[in-house]
């Protein structure tokens, strides 16, 4: 019984109140997660009622910004003693302009960045290897598995006090902590991708003619591909986190640093916004790494 | 000897529990240069495994394989092995799927590019020969397949159900091009199939196995795949011989396949 008189709009479809055409057809729908609709109507009445009721709060005067900084020092009514504070909106530009404690924000970004960005690339090259000689070799499957299955539970944040006993709370300190936490998860997936390989493709490649290097460097290499993506994505999340958690413990720079020190002054406008910017990177970490695994390997669950 | 010998090869398989599976026993079989021959049995009659034998994945625990009178101890390129599917290089396109053979062996450009652009045109996919194998249909991705091992130039060509997985159309175009492949390169093929009317219209011989031992249980020479390659198919297949001959075999089959069943009952 498909009206096709009374489609609804495009708009309505992509606010996610009305059925797209293939939903419509669709008689059952309850336990049906493809026919439940994106809501983002709602999506957007959320953050649109997040920020008007912070606004509302400042303009109210009625923000203690001691636990919850304003928007803006601006939107304070006139008679209020904190009129003279900033707001989250004015500290970041003045973060941007300024920096934090002579250190301009885009640095104590940079730097965080920096650091996930070493200790992955650290962790990989270590682990990659690592991990294929665990799934081609019996020697190195039976040296490293124990040591490989011991520390694999353990959280990479429990391993701070014993890095910062013997390196020390510099750079090299924080590179080595997230090296560690890189490497056993790129061990486990380069692990898990050699021993996802089809035997008939190994199969095949040997009655082609190809030799033990061959078989390597052609199928076993490119066929582990995927899953050695989807470590280096997991170790992305993981280290970014415990580089912060590192930073809050010890470091002079740093967006986990910047948000202890603005603690210690009760800066907690600093705070949120370091708060927002950990989420905010993340988040591009993540999006940026889906982006290059459709672009490296497009053949990815296409076996 | 020229051609490929199976002599007394025994397969024991040994279980974890201790038991013992006996996949072949005694199967001896040879096939002069150029013969096309297609086995057939109910499942767990082992024609997997003697095909994995003959391919040089496993070792057999007696007997040996012997292809021009060299004995056959591990995976060459003079063996090429078509699989049912999911054994191309789904990171490769189609042109460098075909090519890997001549490819790992040095073969020098040119040469390799021409045999590409030959072998393309003969399954007839030389306009997807930068696609990815991913974007293809299944029966193309056989067709790709087959391209790949005829690469080599291998003297013995094994399928183990290469059309297993198609639908019925496409198989029996693919049946056509496999008649056709046969007699342009006079290869020697063995070719693995559950279907009694693929075995039947593509094997000049036709090695029916039974089970537990997997052994050889009777053997046909057949006049279908030769009147195949000019044939027409359709004609082929409502021959009266071809029919009583299909119809013979299906109730060996299905005897075969009760006593499994009844034997699991028993057991």
């Amino acid at each position: 019984m498909a009206d096709h008189r009374n489609q609804p709009s495009a708009l309505a479809i992509w606010l996610g109140i009305a059925d797209n055409t293939f939903t419509r057809q669709k008689t059952v729908k309850f336990g049906d997660a493809s026919a439940v609709n994106s809501g983002r109507l709602w999506s957007i009445v959320t953050v649109v009622v997040l920020i008007v009721a912070w606004w509302i709060a400042t303009v109210g005067g009625i923000l203690d910004p001691i636990y919850w900084p304003p928007l803006d020092g601006s939107l304070y009514p006139w008679d209020n003693p904190n009129r003279a504070r900033p707001g989250v909106v004015d500290r970041f530009v003045s973060l941007m302009v300024e920096g934090y404690r002579n250190v301009p924000l885009w640095e104590h970004i940079w730097t965080s960045v920096k650091r996930v960005l070493l200790g992955v690339c650290f962790g990989a090259l270590v682990g990659i290897p690592l991990g294929f000689a665990m799934g081609l070799n019996s020697v190195a499957r039976g040296l490293l598995d124990p040591v490989v299955e011991f520390i694999r539970p353990i959280p990479p944040l429990a391993l701070i006090p014993l890095v910062i006993l013997w390196l020390g709370i510099d750079e090299v300190a924080k590179t080595f902590l997230l090296f560690l936490a890189a490497l056993f998860i790129m061990l486990i997936a380069a692990r898990a991708g050699v021993n996802s390989v089809r035997i008939s493709k190994v199969h095949a490649a040997y009655s082609l003619g190809a030799s033990r290097t061959q078989v390597l460097r052609h199928v076993i290499l490119p066929n582990a591909l995927p899953e050695i993506f989807t470590g280096l994505r997991t170790s992305m999340g993981v280290c970014w986190g415990t580089l912060v958690a590192a930073e809050l413990v010890a470091a002079d720079q740093g967006v986990g640093s910047m948000m202890m020190i603005a603690k210690n002054f009760l800066q907690t406008d600093v705070v949120v916004i370091g708060i927002i910017i950990i989420g905010a990177i993340g988040f591009a970490i993540e999006m940026l790494m889906r982006v290059l695994e459709g672009w490296l390997i497009p053949w990815k669950g296409k076996g | 000897m020229d051609g490929l010998s199976i002599d007394d090869v025994s397969m024991v398989f040994t279980l974890p529990n201790g038991g013992e599976v006996h996949a072949l026993e005694d199967v001896s079989l040879h096939l002069k240069p150029g013969e096309l021959m297609a086995v057939l049995g109910p499942s767990g009659c082992g024609k997997t495994t003697l095909l994995n034998i003959i391919a040089g994945f496993l070792a057999p625990t007696s007997g040996q394989a012997l292809l021009n009178g060299r004995l056959v101890t591990g995976p060459h390129k003079e063996r090429g092995m078509v699989f049912q599917q999911g054994a191309l290089f789904e990171w490769m396109t189609v042109a460098e799927n075909v090519s890997f053979g001549p490819r790992m062996g040095g073969a020098p450009r040119p040469e390799i590019a021409e045999k590409v652009e030959h072998l393309l045109g003969i399954v007839a996919l030389r306009e997807f020969a930068d696609k990815p194998v991913y974007q293809l249909s299944g029966g193309m991705q056989q067709r790709v397949a087959l391209a790949r091992c005829l690469a080599n130039d291998p003297d013995v060509i094994l399928m183990d159900e290469p059309l297993g997985a198609l639908d019925a159309l496409t198989r029996e175009k693919m049946q056509g091009l496999v008649l056709k492949l046969w007699k342009e390169t006079g290869r020697t093929i063995i070719l693995i199939t559950h279907s009694v009317e693929e075995a039947l219209f593509l094997g000049e011989r036709l090695v029916v196995m039974a089970p537990r031992p997997g052994r050889i249980h009777k053997e046909y020479t057949l006049p279908f795949a030769d009147q195949g390659v000019d044939g027409d198919a359709r004609e082929i297949k409502v021959q009266p011989e071809f029919i009583s001959t299909r119809e013979e075999i299906l109730s060996m089959i299905w005897e075969m396949e009760e006593e499994i069943m009844g034997g699991g009952e028993a057991g």
